[in-house]
């Protein structure tokens, strides 16, 4: 599919590189954060995927919500989180963008309308159509992009939310990032049609399947599949990609080859955007050099806005178990 | 199983079904929605004939998952709307378990404040219509474990009538449990209510020798055991809890304070059950106040059987309550 990309203008290039290397270099500084024991718990890296979430959220509005797996910081990030807010949350401290009561897994922000961050396998799927049922029922034309994992096809809430988002004709953007592993399990010894596109037919789902290293090929799917929804109907976008690292910070990875993954890396949705945007002419090697520095200083701020951050006192344990607000 | 047609008589389905009303006209954001809540009018008939006053919009039949139903509930609480979703008895609501729990509950903390879910969910639960072992659980006292939720369980008229709209006037997810026993029960009309508490346990019958300590289905079983021990000269207090998380130790504490006794009387299982919870308070906070030990009545620890002698046995009844409380009023400490 590379190669066929649709026209991309410099500034439009220059976002999309950018969205990638800031998902790359941030991820790399949690790894050497957590190497340092400074982020702790479960911790799964987006590295390899980050076509994915750049090119659907390139396609959102500000209105739209998000609900997201636990391998989120891309998601995060791409939706316009604040690195810095997001950096704190790893850490724990309060200034986090969940007062670091999420962690890794439970990004939450209120202002780009990210519901999460969940640790549940498909545990969104249904949140996502009913986000989108209270858009339908208050006559707003809003999108709610559901993103999980191939893995999360297997469960049955995949199946459940499909039917009431299709039977209720509800806009919900399914976003399948298929990297080919549920944490260890492969697609081929865990389902028995692996074509995850197709079980959209099932429910009478609109659905596409696209190659998740092409960050344009993912962004033009999305966006095809984004004016579906907003007309109020559901839709499947799968996107086919890999995770470069281990599933989280746990994984000897002893169920795939070492080759499997030097291949998927010669794919590499960074190297191949700048290698098609420098033979179009579009970008220089210079304007790279400028986007990582930028992105460095960025990475460095986040870092220092979560060491200067503090611990929420103890005694603040127990709020917002129930809510502080007057009622309702 | 008729509905009362007297006009200041109701029973407890027709109040649950006018909570259900008002909860509907007085806020647009309100909806129903579950399996077989619209065209069949509800598997117990409460929401019988609010598919034709509503619409198919505001009162929605689901497909059979719990799951994505409960969680599209949750979904569309954090989108601005008021759902009331009902899950057709307590025993399917394992199935949405995880949305309950793993979402539902832990949101507002997981997000550090930012997503509350004003979800309320109803469901019919307990024993005692020979439905065996997969239609007859009493897990009230099980989702009471967990933090994030309030879990109400009406056992009068007026809490039937009213614990809905105060259910729905939370920021947080409040779970309903309608013992199925009581649907056909037949009461006063409940007057109208403004600001209807749902924190306090309430005295429902006054007395000086012990608390039963109770709710659901208990209440009235205790409240027959109760008359039958006043007949013999034991006057019993019997406290409906109404509300088993938060629970109000306060109501129950100054009672013991009054009666020195105690016996819980609950429908679920004894072992790590919401008596435990309850005799565990008391003894922490009115230990010196006690003539004798707290006392248990609970469900057996069996899956319930089908044959009715069998289910009777693995219920408190008003014959074994009042065998408890005639021990335990003669008990000194």
């Amino acid at each position: 599919m590379s190669g066929n990309f649709p026209t991309c203008d410099r500034d439009r290039a220059l976002r999309l590189l950018e969205q990638m290397i800031r998902i790359r270099r941030f991820e790399e500084k949690c790894v050497e954060l957590y190497g340092a024991q400074k982020i702790r718990g479960f911790m799964h890296l987006y590295i390899g995927e980050e076509a994915v979430a750049t090119g659907v959220m390139e396609q959102l509005c500000p209105e739209d919500a998000v609900s997201a797996t636990y391998r989120e910081h891309g998601q995060a990030l791409a939706r316009g989180v604040d690195p810095g807010k997001l950096m704190a949350e790893m850490y724990g401290k309060q200034q986090g963008c969940a007062r670091g009561r999420g962690g890794s897994m439970h990004i939450f922000d209120a202002s780009t309308r990210f519901y999460g961050g969940n640790g549940i396998v498909a545990g969104g799927l249904p949140v996502a159509v009913g986000l989108a049922l209270a858009d339908r029922m208050q006559n707003r034309r809003n999108v709610t992009a559901c993103f999980f994992g191939e893995g999360a096809v297997a469960e049955g809430e995949f199946h459940e939310s499909m039917n009431l988002a299709a039977l209720w004709r509800l806009p919900v953007l399914f976003v399948c990032e298929n990297n080919l592993y549920a944490m260890g399990t492969a697609l081929r010894i865990s389902e028995s049609a692996t074509d995850i596109a197709r079980k959209a037919e099932a429910y009478d789902v609109a659905s596409a399947a696209v190659d998740g290293m092409d960050v344009l090929a993912v962004a033009e799917a999305a966006r095809r599949a984004v004016d579906v929804v907003r007309e109020g109907r559901p839709y499947l976008l799968e996107c086919r990609t890999y995770r470069f690292r281990a599933h989280s910070m746990f994984d000897a990875e002893l169920y795939r080859p070492k080759e499997e993954v030097a291949q998927w890396k010669k794919r590499d949705p960074i190297t191949l955007f700048v290698a098609q945007m420098q033979d179009a002419g579009v970008l220089r090697d210079e304007d790279v050099r400028e986007l990582e520095r930028r992105v460095e200083r960025e990475v460095a701020e986040a870092v220092s806005f979560a060491e200067a951050g503090n611990w929420e006192p103890v005694e603040d344990l127990t709020r917002f178990v129930y809510s502080e607000k007057s009622r309702l | 199983m008729s509905d009362s047609a007297a006009t200041n008589k109701t029973t407890y389905r027709e109040a649950i079904r006018e909570g259900l009303r008002e909860a509907l006209c007085s806020d647009s954001r309100v909806f129903l929605m579950g399996e077989d809540v619209g065209h069949y009018g509800g598997c117990f008939a409460v929401s019988r004939g609010l598919l034709e006053e509503f619409g198919a919009e505001r009162v929605r039949d689901t497909p059979l998952a719990e799951s994505a139903f409960v969680g599209a509930g949750i979904g569309a609480a954090l989108g601005g709307m008021r759902p009331i979703v009902e899950i057709m008895t307590v025993n399917f609501s394992l199935l949405a378990l995880d949305q309950i729990m793993n979402t539902a509950a832990t949101l507002l903390h997981m997000s550090g404040g930012q997503f509350n879910v004003p979800i309320v969910i109803r469901m019919a639960t307990g024993g005692g219509k020979q439905l065996a072992a997969q239609h007859s659980h009493s897990l009230e006292g099980w989702y009471a474990h967990i933090p994030g939720l309030t879990i109400l369980t009406p056992a009068t008229m007026e809490d039937a009538r009213h614990m809905l709209g105060a259910a729905l006037r939370e920021p947080d997810p409040v779970l309903i449990f309608e013992n199925q026993t009581l649907y056909p029960l037949e009461g006063d009309s409940p007057e109208p209510a403004s600001n209807f508490d749902i924190t306090r346990a309430a005295v429902r019958r006054p007395g000086r020798d012990a608390t039963l300590v109770t709710y659901g289905a208990g209440l009235h079983k205790s409240l027959a055991a109760a008359e039958t021990l006043a007949a013999e000269g034991v006057d019993v207090e019997v406290l409906d809890l109404r509300v088993l998380r938060p629970l109000d130790d306060a109501t129950i504490i100054e009672s013991i304070g009054k009666t020195h006794r105690a016996l819980v009387v609950d429908d679920g299982w004894r072992s790590g059950g919401i008596s435990a919870e309850i005799a565990a308070r008391i003894m922490e906070q009115a230990f010196f106040e006690l003539d004798a030990p707290v006392a248990r009545l609970c469900g057996a620890e069996v899956p319930m059987p089908y044959s009715k002698h069998l289910e009777l046995a693995a219920l408190p009844q008003p014959e074994t309550i009042a065998e408890t409380v005639r021990k335990l009023v003669n008990k000194h400490g």
